[in-house]
Protein backbone atom coordinates (compact mmCIF):
# COMPACT_ATOMS: atom_id res chain seq x y z
CA UNK A 1 0.00 0.00 0.00
CA UNK A 2 2.46 2.61 1.15
CA UNK A 3 5.15 1.51 -1.28
CA UNK A 4 2.70 2.46 -3.99
CA UNK A 5 2.55 5.90 -2.45
CA UNK A 6 6.31 6.14 -2.43
CA UNK A 7 6.56 5.03 -6.05
CA UNK A 8 3.87 7.42 -7.09
CA UNK A 9 5.72 10.18 -5.32
CA UNK A 10 8.97 9.33 -7.09
CA UNK A 11 7.43 9.03 -10.52
CA UNK A 12 5.66 12.34 -10.00
CA UNK A 13 9.09 13.88 -9.61
CA UNK A 14 9.80 16.56 -7.08
CA UNK A 15 8.53 19.64 -8.88
CA UNK A 16 6.92 21.83 -6.28
CA UNK A 17 3.22 22.28 -6.95
CA UNK A 18 2.82 24.58 -3.98
CA UNK A 19 5.53 27.17 -3.36
CA UNK A 20 5.50 29.40 -0.31
CA UNK A 21 7.85 32.38 -0.33
CA UNK A 22 8.54 34.81 2.48
CA UNK A 23 5.19 34.39 4.19
CA UNK A 24 4.70 36.47 7.34
CA UNK A 25 1.49 36.79 9.25
CA UNK A 26 0.73 39.14 12.10
CA UNK A 27 -2.71 38.94 13.68
CA UNK A 28 -4.60 42.01 14.79
CA UNK A 29 -3.49 42.54 18.34
CA UNK A 30 0.16 42.07 17.44
CA UNK A 31 0.68 38.32 17.63
CA UNK A 32 3.32 37.40 15.06
CA UNK A 33 2.22 33.94 13.95
CA UNK A 34 4.61 33.37 11.04
CA UNK A 35 7.82 35.06 9.94
CA UNK A 36 9.55 34.61 6.61
CA UNK A 37 8.42 31.10 5.81
CA UNK A 38 9.83 29.62 2.57
CA UNK A 39 8.66 26.15 1.65
CA UNK A 40 8.24 23.94 -1.39
CA UNK A 41 5.69 21.16 -1.47
CA UNK A 42 6.56 18.50 -4.04
CA UNK A 43 3.78 17.25 -6.27
CA UNK A 44 2.11 13.96 -5.46
CA UNK A 45 3.47 13.75 -1.94
CA UNK A 46 2.17 14.14 1.54
CA UNK A 47 3.98 16.78 3.55
CA UNK A 48 3.27 17.20 7.25
CA UNK A 49 3.55 20.48 9.09
CA UNK A 50 4.59 19.77 12.65
CA UNK A 51 5.57 22.03 15.47
CA UNK A 52 4.95 23.11 19.04
CA UNK A 53 1.42 24.27 19.73
CA UNK A 54 0.73 27.81 18.63
CA UNK A 55 3.53 27.81 16.07
CA UNK A 56 1.24 28.86 13.24
CA UNK A 57 0.85 25.52 11.44
CA UNK A 58 -2.86 26.01 10.90
CA UNK A 59 -2.32 29.68 10.01
CA UNK A 60 0.12 28.65 7.28
CA UNK A 61 -2.34 26.06 5.97
CA UNK A 62 -5.15 28.61 5.85
CA UNK A 63 -2.92 31.07 4.03
CA UNK A 64 -2.15 28.37 1.44
CA UNK A 65 -5.90 27.72 1.21
CA UNK A 66 -6.52 31.42 0.56
CA UNK A 67 -8.70 31.70 3.64
CA UNK A 68 -6.28 34.09 5.36
CA UNK A 69 -4.25 36.94 3.86
CA UNK A 70 -0.54 36.99 4.68
CA UNK A 71 1.04 40.33 5.63
CA UNK A 72 4.03 39.61 3.43
CA UNK A 73 5.12 37.00 0.93
CA UNK A 74 3.14 34.94 -1.51
CA UNK A 75 1.87 31.47 -2.21
CA UNK A 76 1.98 29.97 -5.67
CA UNK A 77 0.02 26.90 -6.67
CA UNK A 78 1.04 25.35 -9.98
CA UNK A 79 2.78 28.59 -10.86
CA UNK A 80 -0.18 30.86 -10.15
CA UNK A 81 -0.32 33.27 -7.28
CA UNK A 82 -2.97 32.57 -4.65
CA UNK A 83 -5.39 35.41 -3.99
CA UNK A 84 -8.22 33.39 -2.46
CA UNK A 85 -9.67 29.91 -2.35
CA UNK A 86 -9.41 28.09 -5.66
CA UNK A 87 -10.69 24.94 -7.35
CA UNK A 88 -7.25 23.29 -7.33
CA UNK A 89 -7.20 23.23 -3.53
CA UNK A 90 -9.65 21.53 -1.15
CA UNK A 91 -9.70 21.82 2.61
CA UNK A 92 -10.43 19.20 5.26
CA UNK A 93 -11.42 20.84 8.52
CA UNK A 94 -10.42 19.93 12.04
CA UNK A 95 -14.01 20.27 13.26
CA UNK A 96 -15.38 18.58 10.08
CA UNK A 97 -17.55 21.64 9.18
CA UNK A 98 -20.44 19.52 7.93
CA UNK A 99 -23.87 21.01 7.36
CA UNK A 100 -25.97 19.50 10.16
CA UNK A 101 -29.19 19.84 8.14
CA UNK A 102 -27.84 18.02 5.09
CA UNK A 103 -27.49 14.30 4.47
CA UNK A 104 -24.14 12.63 3.92
CA UNK A 105 -24.78 12.72 0.17
CA UNK A 106 -25.52 16.43 0.11
CA UNK A 107 -22.56 17.20 2.36
CA UNK A 108 -20.18 15.21 0.16
CA UNK A 109 -21.56 16.95 -2.92
CA UNK A 110 -21.64 20.43 -1.35
CA UNK A 111 -18.51 21.63 -3.16
CA UNK A 112 -20.07 20.50 -6.45
CA UNK A 113 -23.39 22.09 -5.53
CA UNK A 114 -21.60 25.43 -5.07
CA UNK A 115 -20.05 25.03 -8.52
CA UNK A 116 -23.52 24.66 -10.00
CA UNK A 117 -23.11 21.08 -11.19
CA UNK A 118 -26.33 19.23 -12.02
CA UNK A 119 -28.04 17.18 -9.39
CA UNK A 120 -27.67 13.88 -11.20
CA UNK A 121 -23.94 14.36 -11.67
CA UNK A 122 -23.54 15.43 -8.07
CA UNK A 123 -25.33 12.33 -6.85
CA UNK A 124 -23.17 10.14 -9.04
CA UNK A 125 -19.90 11.64 -7.84
CA UNK A 126 -21.01 11.69 -4.21
CA UNK A 127 -21.86 8.00 -4.38
CA UNK A 128 -18.43 7.23 -5.79
CA UNK A 129 -16.55 9.09 -3.05
CA UNK A 130 -18.82 7.84 -0.29
CA UNK A 131 -17.80 4.36 -1.37
CA UNK A 132 -14.13 5.36 -1.53
CA UNK A 133 -14.13 6.50 2.09
CA UNK A 134 -16.11 3.45 3.18
CA UNK A 135 -19.44 5.04 4.07
CA UNK A 136 -21.69 3.09 1.70
CA UNK A 137 -25.06 2.58 3.36
CA UNK A 138 -24.92 5.94 5.15
CA UNK A 139 -25.83 8.14 2.17
CA UNK A 140 -29.07 9.39 3.69
CA UNK A 141 -27.90 9.79 7.26
CA UNK A 142 -27.36 13.13 8.94
CA UNK A 143 -24.05 14.12 10.55
CA UNK A 144 -25.38 13.84 14.12
CA UNK A 145 -26.11 10.18 13.45
CA UNK A 146 -22.45 9.48 12.67
CA UNK A 147 -19.41 9.00 14.89
CA UNK A 148 -16.51 11.48 14.79
CA UNK A 149 -14.44 9.26 12.53
CA UNK A 150 -17.30 8.83 10.10
CA UNK A 151 -17.97 12.56 10.03
CA UNK A 152 -14.37 13.19 9.06
CA UNK A 153 -14.70 10.59 6.32
CA UNK A 154 -17.55 12.73 5.00
CA UNK A 155 -15.25 15.77 5.19
CA UNK A 156 -12.58 13.89 3.28
CA UNK A 157 -15.03 12.68 0.64
CA UNK A 158 -16.28 16.25 0.17
CA UNK A 159 -12.72 17.46 -0.43
CA UNK A 160 -12.03 14.56 -2.84
CA UNK A 161 -15.26 15.13 -4.76
CA UNK A 162 -14.25 18.54 -6.11
CA UNK A 163 -11.24 16.83 -7.70
CA UNK A 164 -8.65 19.32 -6.48
CA UNK A 165 -4.96 18.52 -6.97
CA UNK A 166 -4.00 19.69 -3.52
CA UNK A 167 -5.65 18.51 -0.32
CA UNK A 168 -5.13 20.71 2.72
CA UNK A 169 -5.83 18.82 5.92
CA UNK A 170 -5.99 20.70 9.22
CA UNK A 171 -5.47 18.23 12.08
CA UNK A 172 -8.13 16.03 10.52
CA UNK A 173 -7.83 13.25 13.07
CA UNK A 174 -7.46 15.26 16.26
CA UNK A 175 -11.15 14.94 17.13
CA UNK A 176 -11.21 11.22 16.34
CA UNK A 177 -10.45 8.53 18.91
CA UNK A 178 -7.16 6.62 18.75
CA UNK A 179 -8.30 3.30 17.29
CA UNK A 180 -10.47 4.95 14.66
CA UNK A 181 -7.57 7.23 13.83
CA UNK A 182 -5.19 4.35 13.05
CA UNK A 183 -7.69 2.74 10.73
CA UNK A 184 -8.40 6.08 9.13
CA UNK A 185 -4.68 6.77 8.58
CA UNK A 186 -4.27 3.44 6.80
CA UNK A 187 -7.34 4.11 4.68
CA UNK A 188 -6.04 7.58 3.84
CA UNK A 189 -2.72 6.18 2.59
CA UNK A 190 -4.56 3.66 0.50
CA UNK A 191 -6.88 6.30 -0.90
CA UNK A 192 -3.96 8.58 -1.78
CA UNK A 193 -2.21 5.75 -3.61
CA UNK A 194 -5.28 5.59 -5.85
CA UNK A 195 -6.07 9.27 -6.15
CA UNK A 196 -2.55 10.75 -6.52
CA UNK A 197 -3.03 13.99 -4.66
CA UNK A 198 -0.58 16.39 -3.14
CA UNK A 199 -1.41 16.64 0.53
CA UNK A 200 -0.39 19.23 3.09
CA UNK A 201 -1.19 17.84 6.48
CA UNK A 202 -1.13 19.73 9.76
CA UNK A 203 -0.78 17.60 12.85
CA UNK A 204 0.56 17.74 16.37
CA UNK A 205 1.25 14.01 16.45
CA UNK A 206 4.84 13.06 15.60
CA UNK A 207 3.90 9.43 14.96
CA UNK A 208 1.13 10.46 12.62
CA UNK A 209 3.41 12.83 10.72
CA UNK A 210 6.18 10.26 10.28
CA UNK A 211 3.80 7.44 9.45
CA UNK A 212 1.84 9.31 6.80
CA UNK A 213 4.20 11.66 5.07
CA UNK A 214 7.10 11.68 2.65
CA UNK A 215 8.52 14.73 4.41
CA UNK A 216 7.93 16.43 7.72
CA UNK A 217 8.36 20.18 8.03
CA UNK A 218 9.22 21.15 11.56
CA UNK A 219 8.21 24.68 12.48
CA UNK A 220 9.78 26.63 15.32
CA UNK A 221 7.93 28.26 18.17
CA UNK A 222 6.06 31.50 17.56
CA UNK A 223 6.80 33.35 15.41
CA UNK A 224 6.76 30.23 13.23
CA UNK A 225 9.74 29.67 10.96
CA UNK A 226 10.87 26.58 9.13
CA UNK A 227 13.20 24.90 11.55
CA UNK A 228 13.97 21.67 9.71
CA UNK A 229 12.72 19.56 6.81
CA UNK A 230 12.99 15.85 7.49
CA UNK A 231 12.55 13.36 4.66
CA UNK A 232 10.63 10.39 6.02
CA UNK A 233 10.02 8.15 3.04
CA UNK A 234 9.38 4.73 4.50
CA UNK A 235 8.78 3.18 1.10
CA UNK A 236 9.39 -0.50 0.52
CA UNK A 237 7.67 -1.70 3.64
CA UNK A 238 4.77 -4.01 3.15
CA UNK A 239 2.23 -3.46 5.87
CA UNK A 240 1.30 -0.62 8.16
CA UNK A 241 2.41 -2.73 11.10
CA UNK A 242 5.81 -3.23 9.51
CA UNK A 243 6.19 0.51 9.17
CA UNK A 244 5.28 1.12 12.77
CA UNK A 245 7.85 -1.45 13.90
CA UNK A 246 10.65 -0.49 11.49
CA UNK A 247 13.84 1.00 12.90
CA UNK A 248 13.72 3.94 10.52
CA UNK A 249 10.23 4.89 11.64
CA UNK A 250 11.12 4.66 15.31
CA UNK A 251 14.40 6.55 14.86
CA UNK A 252 12.73 9.34 12.94
CA UNK A 253 10.02 9.71 15.58
CA UNK A 254 12.72 9.83 18.24
CA UNK A 255 14.78 12.44 16.35
CA UNK A 256 11.80 14.72 15.88
CA UNK A 257 10.79 14.34 19.49
CA UNK A 258 14.36 15.30 20.45
CA UNK A 259 14.04 18.53 18.45
CA UNK A 260 10.58 19.38 19.74
CA UNK A 261 11.71 18.72 23.30
CA UNK A 262 14.20 21.56 22.93
CA UNK A 263 11.32 23.97 22.41
CA UNK A 264 9.43 22.64 25.38
CA UNK A 265 12.51 22.93 27.61
CA UNK A 266 13.13 26.49 26.42
CA UNK A 267 9.51 27.26 27.24
CA UNK A 268 9.90 25.98 30.76
CA UNK A 269 13.08 27.95 31.38
CA UNK A 270 11.36 31.17 30.31
CA UNK B 1 -49.93 16.25 32.10
CA UNK B 2 -48.93 19.70 33.31
CA UNK B 3 -52.08 21.00 31.62
CA UNK B 4 -54.19 18.48 33.58
CA UNK B 5 -52.52 19.56 36.82
CA UNK B 6 -53.22 23.23 36.18
CA UNK B 7 -56.87 22.48 35.28
CA UNK B 8 -57.26 20.34 38.41
CA UNK B 9 -55.79 22.99 40.66
CA UNK B 10 -58.02 25.56 38.97
CA UNK B 11 -61.13 23.43 39.57
CA UNK B 12 -60.28 23.03 43.26
CA UNK B 13 -59.48 26.73 43.63
CA UNK B 14 -62.74 27.61 41.89
CA UNK B 15 -64.76 25.44 44.29
CA UNK B 16 -63.12 26.76 47.46
CA UNK B 17 -63.92 29.59 46.29
CA UNK B 18 -61.07 32.08 46.33
CA UNK B 19 -63.26 34.90 45.13
CA UNK B 20 -66.72 35.32 43.70
CA UNK B 21 -65.08 36.54 40.53
CA UNK B 22 -63.12 33.28 40.13
CA UNK B 23 -65.19 30.59 38.39
CA UNK B 24 -64.24 26.91 38.49
CA UNK B 25 -62.69 25.15 35.51
CA UNK B 26 -65.90 23.32 34.56
CA UNK B 27 -67.98 26.50 34.75
CA UNK B 28 -65.48 28.13 32.42
CA UNK B 29 -65.53 25.18 30.04
CA UNK B 30 -69.33 25.27 29.98
CA UNK B 31 -69.25 29.00 29.25
CA UNK B 32 -66.79 28.31 26.46
CA UNK B 33 -69.24 25.86 24.83
CA UNK B 34 -72.16 28.26 25.21
CA UNK B 35 -70.19 31.06 23.59
CA UNK B 36 -68.95 28.82 20.80
CA UNK B 37 -72.45 27.62 20.03
CA UNK B 38 -74.10 31.04 20.08
CA UNK B 39 -71.37 32.29 17.74
CA UNK B 40 -70.12 35.15 19.87
CA UNK B 41 -66.68 33.60 20.44
CA UNK B 42 -65.94 32.59 16.82
CA UNK B 43 -67.02 36.03 15.58
CA UNK B 44 -64.88 37.75 18.19
CA UNK B 45 -61.91 35.62 17.11
CA UNK B 46 -62.37 36.58 13.48
CA UNK B 47 -62.46 40.25 14.37
CA UNK B 48 -59.35 39.94 16.53
CA UNK B 49 -57.48 37.86 13.97
CA UNK B 50 -57.85 40.41 11.17
CA UNK B 51 -55.37 43.01 12.48
CA UNK B 52 -53.33 40.29 14.16
CA UNK B 53 -52.65 38.36 10.96
CA UNK B 54 -51.78 41.53 9.04
CA UNK B 55 -49.55 42.76 11.86
CA UNK B 56 -47.74 39.47 12.30
CA UNK B 57 -47.32 39.09 8.55
CA UNK B 58 -45.70 42.51 8.33
CA UNK B 59 -43.57 41.82 11.40
CA UNK B 60 -42.24 38.54 10.05
CA UNK B 61 -41.35 39.82 6.59
CA UNK B 62 -39.99 43.14 7.75
CA UNK B 63 -38.45 41.84 10.97
CA UNK B 64 -36.60 38.88 9.48
CA UNK B 65 -35.48 40.92 6.47
CA UNK B 66 -34.14 43.73 8.60
CA UNK B 67 -32.60 41.42 11.19
CA UNK B 68 -30.79 39.33 8.58
CA UNK B 69 -29.49 42.46 6.84
CA UNK B 70 -28.23 43.81 10.16
CA UNK B 71 -26.50 40.50 10.86
CA UNK B 72 -24.77 40.55 7.47
CA UNK B 73 -23.71 44.19 7.32
CA UNK B 74 -21.74 45.97 10.03
CA UNK B 75 -22.81 49.35 8.71
CA UNK B 76 -26.49 48.49 8.87
CA UNK B 77 -26.01 47.02 12.31
CA UNK B 78 -24.48 50.29 13.52
CA UNK B 79 -27.40 52.20 12.02
CA UNK B 80 -30.34 50.12 13.19
CA UNK B 81 -29.44 47.89 16.12
CA UNK B 82 -29.66 50.54 18.90
CA UNK B 83 -33.21 51.47 17.87
CA UNK B 84 -34.47 47.93 18.29
CA UNK B 85 -32.55 47.32 21.49
CA UNK B 86 -34.27 50.37 23.00
CA UNK B 87 -37.63 49.27 21.56
CA UNK B 88 -37.30 45.84 23.10
CA UNK B 89 -36.38 47.23 26.50
CA UNK B 90 -39.13 49.86 26.50
CA UNK B 91 -42.59 49.05 27.89
CA UNK B 92 -44.29 49.30 24.52
CA UNK B 93 -47.77 49.14 26.01
CA UNK B 94 -47.19 52.72 27.12
CA UNK B 95 -47.04 53.74 23.46
CA UNK B 96 -50.46 52.38 22.62
CA UNK B 97 -52.38 55.49 23.74
CA UNK B 98 -49.94 57.46 21.56
CA UNK B 99 -50.84 55.28 18.56
CA UNK B 100 -54.52 56.00 19.17
CA UNK B 101 -53.70 59.68 19.26
CA UNK B 102 -51.98 59.55 15.87
CA UNK B 103 -53.83 56.80 14.00
CA UNK B 104 -57.23 56.83 15.64
CA UNK B 105 -59.09 53.69 16.59
CA UNK B 106 -59.21 51.86 13.28
CA UNK B 107 -57.43 48.86 11.82
CA UNK B 108 -54.15 50.77 11.27
CA UNK B 109 -53.76 51.51 14.96
CA UNK B 110 -54.27 47.86 15.90
CA UNK B 111 -51.93 46.54 13.23
CA UNK B 112 -49.36 49.03 14.42
CA UNK B 113 -49.79 47.89 18.01
CA UNK B 114 -49.08 44.31 16.94
CA UNK B 115 -46.04 45.35 14.92
CA UNK B 116 -44.60 47.52 17.67
CA UNK B 117 -44.56 44.57 20.04
CA UNK B 118 -43.59 41.87 17.59
CA UNK B 119 -40.97 43.53 15.38
CA UNK B 120 -38.18 44.22 17.91
CA UNK B 121 -37.96 40.66 19.16
CA UNK B 122 -38.07 39.24 15.61
CA UNK B 123 -35.41 41.69 14.40
CA UNK B 124 -33.06 41.13 17.32
CA UNK B 125 -33.30 37.35 17.16
CA UNK B 126 -32.75 37.22 13.40
CA UNK B 127 -29.83 39.60 13.75
CA UNK B 128 -28.21 37.62 16.57
CA UNK B 129 -28.84 34.35 14.72
CA UNK B 130 -27.10 35.55 11.57
CA UNK B 131 -24.27 37.24 13.42
CA UNK B 132 -23.57 34.03 15.34
CA UNK B 133 -23.81 31.67 12.37
CA UNK B 134 -21.13 29.00 12.68
CA UNK B 135 -17.93 30.66 11.35
CA UNK B 136 -16.43 27.28 10.58
CA UNK B 137 -19.28 26.50 8.14
CA UNK B 138 -18.91 29.94 6.56
CA UNK B 139 -15.20 29.31 6.10
CA UNK B 140 -15.95 25.90 4.64
CA UNK B 141 -18.28 27.50 2.11
CA UNK B 142 -15.59 30.03 1.22
CA UNK B 143 -12.94 27.34 0.82
CA UNK B 144 -15.15 25.62 -1.77
CA UNK B 145 -15.48 28.95 -3.65
CA UNK B 146 -19.06 29.61 -2.65
CA UNK B 147 -20.23 33.07 -3.67
CA UNK B 148 -21.47 35.49 -1.02
CA UNK B 149 -25.05 34.79 -2.08
CA UNK B 150 -24.54 31.02 -1.81
CA UNK B 151 -22.90 31.57 1.55
CA UNK B 152 -25.96 33.43 2.78
CA UNK B 153 -28.62 31.19 1.23
CA UNK B 154 -27.04 27.78 1.69
CA UNK B 155 -25.12 28.19 4.94
CA UNK B 156 -25.87 31.27 7.02
CA UNK B 157 -29.67 31.31 6.85
CA UNK B 158 -30.22 27.57 7.39
CA UNK B 159 -27.71 27.66 10.22
CA UNK B 160 -29.47 30.67 11.75
CA UNK B 161 -32.97 29.31 11.25
CA UNK B 162 -33.47 27.75 14.72
CA UNK B 163 -32.79 31.09 16.41
CA UNK B 164 -34.74 33.03 13.76
CA UNK B 165 -37.71 30.75 14.39
CA UNK B 166 -37.33 31.11 18.15
CA UNK B 167 -37.60 34.85 17.51
CA UNK B 168 -40.70 34.31 15.36
CA UNK B 169 -42.36 32.33 18.13
CA UNK B 170 -41.61 35.10 20.61
CA UNK B 171 -42.75 37.63 18.02
CA UNK B 172 -46.08 35.89 17.48
CA UNK B 173 -46.58 35.68 21.24
CA UNK B 174 -45.76 39.39 21.51
CA UNK B 175 -48.19 40.08 18.66
CA UNK B 176 -50.97 38.43 20.68
CA UNK B 177 -50.09 40.66 23.62
CA UNK B 178 -50.20 43.63 21.27
CA UNK B 179 -53.61 42.85 19.83
CA UNK B 180 -55.22 42.15 23.21
CA UNK B 181 -53.75 45.34 24.65
CA UNK B 182 -54.99 47.27 21.65
CA UNK B 183 -58.47 45.80 22.00
CA UNK B 184 -58.57 46.56 25.68
CA UNK B 185 -57.00 50.01 25.50
CA UNK B 186 -58.04 51.46 22.14
CA UNK B 187 -61.57 50.29 21.44
CA UNK B 188 -63.15 47.09 22.67
CA UNK B 189 -63.52 44.82 19.65
CA UNK B 190 -63.21 41.07 19.20
CA UNK B 191 -61.83 39.18 22.17
CA UNK B 192 -61.04 42.43 23.99
CA UNK B 193 -64.71 43.37 23.67
CA UNK B 194 -65.85 39.99 25.02
CA UNK B 195 -63.52 40.29 28.00
CA UNK B 196 -64.58 43.86 28.75
CA UNK B 197 -68.27 43.14 28.28
CA UNK B 198 -68.45 40.02 30.42
CA UNK B 199 -66.43 41.69 33.13
CA UNK B 200 -68.83 44.62 33.09
CA UNK B 201 -71.91 42.40 33.49
CA UNK B 202 -70.17 40.07 35.96
CA UNK B 203 -70.33 36.97 33.72
CA UNK B 204 -67.05 35.78 35.15
CA UNK B 205 -67.17 32.32 33.60
CA UNK B 206 -67.62 33.88 30.15
CA UNK B 207 -64.84 36.36 30.79
CA UNK B 208 -62.46 33.57 31.80
CA UNK B 209 -63.50 31.49 28.80
CA UNK B 210 -62.57 34.38 26.50
CA UNK B 211 -59.22 34.91 28.21
CA UNK B 212 -58.30 31.23 28.29
CA UNK B 213 -59.33 30.67 24.69
CA UNK B 214 -57.04 33.41 23.41
CA UNK B 215 -54.18 32.09 25.57
CA UNK B 216 -54.66 28.54 24.27
CA UNK B 217 -55.03 29.77 20.72
CA UNK B 218 -51.79 31.70 20.95
CA UNK B 219 -49.98 28.68 22.39
CA UNK B 220 -51.28 26.44 19.59
CA UNK B 221 -50.16 28.88 16.88
CA UNK B 222 -46.72 29.20 18.43
CA UNK B 223 -46.21 25.44 18.58
CA UNK B 224 -47.47 25.05 15.01
CA UNK B 225 -44.75 27.44 13.95
CA UNK B 226 -42.17 25.12 15.45
CA UNK B 227 -43.50 22.25 13.32
CA UNK B 228 -43.31 24.40 10.19
CA UNK B 229 -39.67 25.15 10.91
CA UNK B 230 -38.69 21.49 11.30
CA UNK B 231 -40.50 20.51 8.11
CA UNK B 232 -39.11 23.36 6.04
CA UNK B 233 -35.56 23.82 7.19
CA UNK B 234 -34.28 21.24 9.60
CA UNK B 235 -34.99 17.76 8.19
CA UNK B 236 -32.41 16.19 10.51
CA UNK B 237 -34.59 16.93 13.53
CA UNK B 238 -37.34 14.68 12.23
CA UNK B 239 -35.15 11.66 12.79
CA UNK B 240 -34.22 10.44 16.21
CA UNK B 241 -31.19 8.44 15.16
CA UNK B 242 -28.43 6.92 17.23
CA UNK B 243 -24.77 6.90 16.15
CA UNK B 244 -23.45 3.54 15.10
Amino acid sequence: MSDQVAQAAQSAGSDPIVRVTGISKRYEGGVQALEGVDLDFPEGRLTSLLGPSGCGKTTLLKIIAGLLEPNAGEVQVAGRRVTGPGPERAFVFQDFALLPWATVTRNVAFGLELQGISKAERREKARHYIREVGLTGFEDRYPHELSGGMRQRVGLARAMAVDADVLLMDEPFSAVDEQTRRKFQEDLLHLLSVEKKTVIFVTHSIEEAVYLSSQVVLLSRRPGRVSKIIPTDLGGLESPDAIRRSKRYLDTVEDIWGMLKQYLLEDEIK
Amino acid sequence: MSIALVCGAWEIAGRVPISLAFPSFFDTAAAFWRMTLDGSLPIAFLITLHPLVIGIGISIVFGVGLGVTMGLSRGFEWLAAPVFIVMQAAPMAALIPLITFVYGIGLTAKVLAVCLLAVPVVVLNSYAAVRNANPSLVQMCRSFQGTRLQQIMKVIIPDASPVIFAGLRLGVAAGFIGIVLAELLITPTGIGDLITYHRAVANYAEMYASIVSIVVFSAVIVSLLEKVEVVLLRPEKRIKGTPE
